[in-house]
């Protein structure tokens, strides 16, 4: 990558840092929150729905800074993880959080779909067959909606690169710590010469996301396939 | 094993309120649609809950809401047999007949091979559902059902989704189980022809409740009883493989009768039961001359039960058989028909179908 310099290149390392784990450990949550307003019936429904939603509709700041109110250094929660040396405020751990929280509505939205589509009678006939509930997920439910589950890991994948407003809120622009590529991106645009720095920048994003784009769309065509193939 | 079930449930605008036994064999439940069929399988098998009722097999309780019991479906060991035959479609064929077999470890199950044979399923193993016909489907479905070990088969409408040459595919299949398997069923069908080839006892369901409820040659031999219209009427007669005619023709020996109907396979002294319509049924009062019908047999009325309509059913005592026959009350008034009163009875050989037929 020598045409990109060691700031540029930094942010883009972190960025896939940051991006990976975010949705990596968001992805269990992601599926037990879409099985549950999928197929739940349960006081709080419209509550945990509009939550998840929540991040999709505020302003990206508003949520940023709600995050900095709930896991900043002064903040209780924020002060307990501080102190077990889990502490994520001004870290790339923060950036993750607040990518992980970005991206959360889009995975569980695709999730979501993917067991929708999920003959609930098919579920049925397993559990006919013996298998008890958490084993008709394991066999019968997790397969059908796999293609759903790595489309909305794309998907959180890509929202997660490209998170700029939550995440330069709650963890700021520090560079090789918090500075992500739209981060750097913004960074080069402030200073002057740095068009040409931004513009490879860019070049990089719009790939990442134009790939991400195709296989979230080709994945969820194998979803439709496979759910309808009787 | 006797499976009993007691049940109440208030939907919209309707209530369901039936209960009966399911002796050994099969035992079908037999009525039009809407008449709660579905529902009683689906609370069997655990799919449904009622807002009351008990269902027990043998000893063992399924559910008793007065106890507040309800075991889960996968550990009440019934196999179900769908309509639509609901196969895993990111299985292949091999792996949806394994999949029950998994769960049952250590009950006996049935061995592979054999109901892999059985079926006639060996070619298709290794496909995927989506690529089977309907029967193919069914037959597999059978198999799933089969291979978990089930301690009674339940099936709804299994042939109701398949054109009539699959239903003619997959019916014997069904008379197997009872018959090889011996494998207590308990089978949803609005079809007499299906009811007459396989029940040994018939539960009669109307707007959800039990008409009637006995061995199959009793309930469906009972003018009264008439679950899906006086048209479909008929009875069932079981018979015996007496001789083979060179001309295609096959004859019976039924409670002392002798009857004549297309060739029916079997060696003599084979068993088979056949389904007389009521509608293939003539009366005479004597013995008609000169009539292309073979079968003329000597009969005493034992009840009339006048329709609505036009029509009336006949009950007869044949032999030791009992038949219907659906004849106008226009003839029922002409002939002065009364119980007790000797006639005869008309059956045309070739009105007894190849499909009314079983072994």
């Amino acid at each position: 990558m020598g045409w990109l310099g060691p700031q540029e290149w930094q942010a883009v390392a972190l960025s896939l840092r940051v991006a990976f784990w975010a949705t990596l450990v968001s992805l269990p949550l992601g599926v037990a929150v879409a099985m549950a307003l999928a197929r739940g019936r349960f006081p709080g429904h419209a509550l945990l729905n509009g939550l998840v939603h929540l991040p999709l509709i505020l302003p990206p700041v508003v949520t940023g800074y709600l995050l900095l109110l709930t896991f900043g250094p002064q903040a209780a929660v924020g002060g307990f993880l501080e102190s077990i040396g889990l502490g994520v405020a001004f870290r790339w751990t923060g950036a993750a959080l607040a990518a992980g929280v970005m991206a959360f509505p889009l995975m569980v939205r695709a999730i979501r779909l993917s067991i929708e589509a999920v003959d609930p009678r098919l579920e049925q006939a397993a559990a006919t067959l013996g298998a008890s509930r958490p084993w008709v997920f394991l066999t019968v439910t997790l397969p059908l909606i796999l293609p759903g589950i790595l489309a909305g890991a794309v998907l959180a994948f890509a929202k997660a690169m490209g998170e700029f407003g939550a995440t330069i809120t709650f963890v700021s622009n520090i560079p090789g710590q918090t500075q992500t590529l739209p981060s750097a991106i913004y960074a080069f645009l402030q200073v002057p010469g740095g068009e040409d720095a931004a513009l490879r920048l860019v070049a990089v994003s719009v790939v990442i996301a134009m790939g991400a784009l195709l296989v979230s769309e080709a994945l969820s065509r194998r979803v439709a396939k496979r759910v309808a193939g009787r | 094993m006797t499976l009993s079930v007691c049940l109440k449930h208030a939907f919209d605008g309707f209530t369901l309120d039936a209960a009966f036994d399911a002796p050994p064999g099969v035992t079908v439940l037999f009525g039009g649609s809407g008449s709660g069929k579905t529902t009683i399988v689906n609370a069997v098998a655990g799919l449904f809950r009622p807002d009351a009722g008990r269902a027990a097999l043998g000893d063992e309780v399924l559910f008793d809401t007065d106890r507040r019991l309800w075991q889960p479906p996968h550990r009440r060991g019934l196999g179900y047999v769908f309509q639509d035959a609901r196969l895993f479609p990111h299985l292949s064929v091999r792996q949806n007949l394994c999949y029950g077999r998994w769960f049952a470890r250590g009950r006996r199950t049935e061995s592979f091979d054999h109901i892999v044979e059985m079926l006639g399923i060996g070619p298709l193993l290794d496909r995927r559902p989506a690529d089977l016909s309907g029967g193919e489907r069914q037959r597999v479905a059978i198999g799933r059902a089969l291979l978990a070990g089930p301690r009674m088969i339940l099936a709804d409408e299994p042939l109701a989704a398949l054109d009539e040459p699959r239903k003619a595919e997959i019916l014997p299949y069904f008379e197997r189980l009872r018959d090889e398997l011996a494998i207590p069923m308990l089978y949803v069908s609005h079809s007499a022809s299906e009811v007459a080839r396989l029940a040994t006892t018939v539960v009669a369901l109307k707007d959800g409740r039990v008409t009637r409820q006995g061995p199959a040659a009793e309930v469906l031999s009972d003018p009264q009883v008439t679950p899906i219209g006086a048209r479909a009427a008929g009875a069932v007669i079981a018979a015996r493989v007496a001789q083979q005619h060179p001309d295609g023709l096959s004859e019976l020996e039924a409670g002392g009768l002798r009857l004549l109907i297309p060739r029916v396979e079997g060696a003599i002294g084979s068993a088979v039961r056949i389904h007389v319509e009521a509608q293939d049924v003539m009366l005479a009062l004597a013995p008609p001359q000169g009539i292309s019908a073979l079968n003329v047999l000597p009969a005493t009325v034992r009840e009339i039960r006048l329709g609505g309509g036009p029509g009336a059913l006949v009950q007869l005592r044949a032999g030791d058989n009992l038949l219907l026959a659906r004849v106008t009350r226009r003839a029922v008034t002409a002939l002065g028909l009364h119980a007790g009163q000797e006639l005869f009875a008309v059956i045309e050989a070739v009105s007894v179908a190849k499909e009314g037929v079983a072994g």
